[in-house]
């Protein structure tokens, strides 16, 4: 184990460009593909790791094209961090191209999946939406894989990221019960929206609203006459209160919907990618809590 | 049934008739466009200009976001300024026009990929820059209005002069000066309907709707004023015909407006009657007779 820390430092050492100051503060360089994991990694980690995202804020982990740059990253890293179920299909390839010698942790390991054959994104990966960490009680089975990944790749920590991993939890515990608490504020004929890609399954899932996505497919490929009509009909049939704009999705379609429908347009949602740091989605807990309460926000009566 | 199909999508949504009237505004003012590309031997530049404008949009989209007059005014920056050069390099070198117009949009296109890396996005440009023509705004749709009308207003003032240097450049050169300014007025209208088209259809299927109804048209008639006019036509249709299949076959729309206007030139192709293939088959027995 010695001997491989030590082979693995000097690779960082050798590869980074900051190399010399990586070995000597001796932070585990961590890989995570988006930056919902990024933070998760962060939160466990502490001062202990050095986290980098490959798709940064606001970016699309859909539909993402690694640079060089990345590639150098993940060659470098001691641990990779995937969400796993076919969100990151590049990532794999990645890391073999790069010649990564890295752990690789599937952070959605073991959480509760939610099936949904009749979306297309989904059909093409075995009908399970890979979304998961929008339910924030998956959200503390990623802290857990991190936490084992974390703990296979520097032993000595281990006591460090337990602790930090358990404190983490525990916020996790106390963002679930607000979610709720929230959600029930809200009457039960409300609690329905309208999202721009189908990202938010689990959320709908775990806290009771129910959704409907305007692409029904995922971010890239183009969407038919057919499915705008079908959305239109929707709202307008089941009354939906308002549709929500999401951070990575393309914003015309939607405004477009809303003006047809008369349904009220809600704040933007964040699903697949944090804000930037000092924007209103910097953190996992921050995005949830940024979410429902522009949920709140637009579902009161 | 047949109401159903043809009628309703367009009377129920409003996204439908306005998808509509954009791709008929784009059709119209295309075609002409299309049609002297073609007779000037130009019929991939719109492809090649379409390229030259996409980095402007990018850059554009990259310093004010999604905006439809910054994307618009980027696009239209670097699609002019390859349209100038590549006419002063025709005139001034002995390149020919297509020749200078490759090698500046091959530059202009490298230029804006590496602006686009050098800011870092990850944001997958291509998507966004492909617009959505069921999802045209109003200040979409005036934009689309007013390039329209702009473009004929501009055709037919320049029709004679255009017509005259398309058809014998070294004669116009000798004779006028109108040529050179002629030359890059109807390369600038072109840059203008190219943008205009990438907040409809995304920059590539709009170079589809222009090119692909002109070249069909250019299968039946002889004619100048009578292709621009089928042309026109034929672009109408395959607008409102691909609109249709995409709400009927659940298509995506851009494609499935391009594809309808392939396949009117795909049947130009075997059955027009100025050129297609079988009015051609039966001429060369006769002549072997």
């Amino acid at each position: 184990m010695f001997d491989r820390r030590g082979f693995l430092a000097s690779g960082v050492s050798f590869v980074l460009s900051a190399g010399a100051a990586q070995a000597q503060n001796a932070k585990i360089p961590v890989v995570a593909t988006f930056t919902i994991l990024a933070d998760l990694v962060r939160q466990v980690g502490g001062p202990r790791v050095d986290v980098v995202s490959l798709v940064g804020p606001n970016g699309d982990v859909h539909a993402y094209d690694p640079s060089p740059a990345d590639s150098r990253k993940v060659a470098g890293a001691a641990l990779i961090v995937e969400n796993g179920l076919h969100l990151e299909g590049w990532i794999s390839r990645l890391a073999k191209a790069s010649g990564a010698r890295a752990r690789i942790v599937i952070a959605s390991d073991g959480a509760a999946l939610r099936k949904d054959m009749g979306n297309k994104e989904f059909a093409e990966h075995g009908g399970t939406d890979p979304h998961a960490w929008q339910n924030v009680a998956n959200a503390k089975i990623y802290v857990a894989n991190i936490r084992g990944g974390l703990i296979a790749v520097d032993p000595a920590g281990r006591n460090e990221y337990e602790a930090r991993a358990k404190a983490y939890v525990e916020k996790l515990d106390a963002l679930d019960a607000e979610a709720r608490a929230a959600i029930t504020k809200i009457p039960a004929e409300r609690r329905r929206i309208v999202t721009t890609h189908d990202a938010f399954g689990y959320f709908g899932q775990a806290y009771g609203l129910t959704l409907a996505a305007s692409a029904g497919v995922s971010t890239e490929g183009g969407i038919s006459a057919r499915d705008v009509a079908k959305i239109i009909n929707q709202i307008k049939k089941d009354r939906f209160p308002a549709v929500f704009l999401e951070n990575v999705s393309d914003p015309r379609l939607m405004d477009q919907i809303a003006r047809e429908t008369g349904a009220k347009i809600g704040g933007t949602l964040y699903s697949d990618s944090l804000s930037a740091p000092e924007g209103p989605a910097g953190t996992y807990i921050d995005m949830v809590r940024h979410n429902i309460s522009e949920l709140t926000k637009a579902l009161a009566p | 049934m047949i109401y159903d199909l043809l009628v309703a999508p367009f009377a129920d949504f409003e996204f439908m008739r306005r998808a509509l009237v954009g791709a008929i505004a784009l059709a119209i003012a295309g075609a002409p466009l299309g049609v002297f590309l073609i007779l000037r031997r130009m019929a991939l530049s719109g492809d090649a200009m379409a390229h030259a404008i996409l980095p402007g949009a990018a850059i554009g989209y990259l310093v004010a976001g999604l905006s439809a007059p910054a994307m618009t005014l980027g696009g239209l920056a670097a699609g002019v300024i390859v349209a100038l050069g590549s006419g002063v390099v025709a005139r001034a070198t002995i390149l020919r026009e297509d020749a200078s117009l490759a090698g500046l949009y091959l530059v202009s296109l490298a230029l804006g990929v590496t602006l686009v890396s050098l800011r870092g996005s990850n944001i997958d440009l291509l998507h966004v820059l492909f617009g959505n023509v069921l999802a045209l705004d109003d200040a979409t749709l005036l934009l689309l209005a007013s390039i329209a009308t702009l473009t004929l207003l501009g055709l037919a003032v320049l029709f004679r002069p255009l017509v005259m240097e398309t058809l014998d450049p070294a004669f116009t050169q000798a004779t006028t000066r109108a040529g050179a300014f002629t030359q890059l007025a109807f390369l600038g209208l072109l840059v203008l309907n190219l943008v205009a088209g990438f907040q409809a259809l995304g920059t590539l299927m709009s170079v589809g709707l222009m090119m692909l109804p002109a070249l069909a048209a250019r299968l039946w008639t002889q004619k100048l004023d009578a292709a621009i006019a089928l042309a026109a036509a034929f672009g109408v249709a395959s607008a409102y015909i691909g609109l249709v299949a995409s709400y009927a076959l659940s298509l995506p729309s851009g494609p499935s407006i391009v594809l309808a206007a392939g396949v009117v030139y795909f049947v130009s192709l075997v059955f027009g009657r100025a050129g297609g293939a079988l009015r051609r088959l039966p001429k060369r027995r006769h002549l072997e007779a």
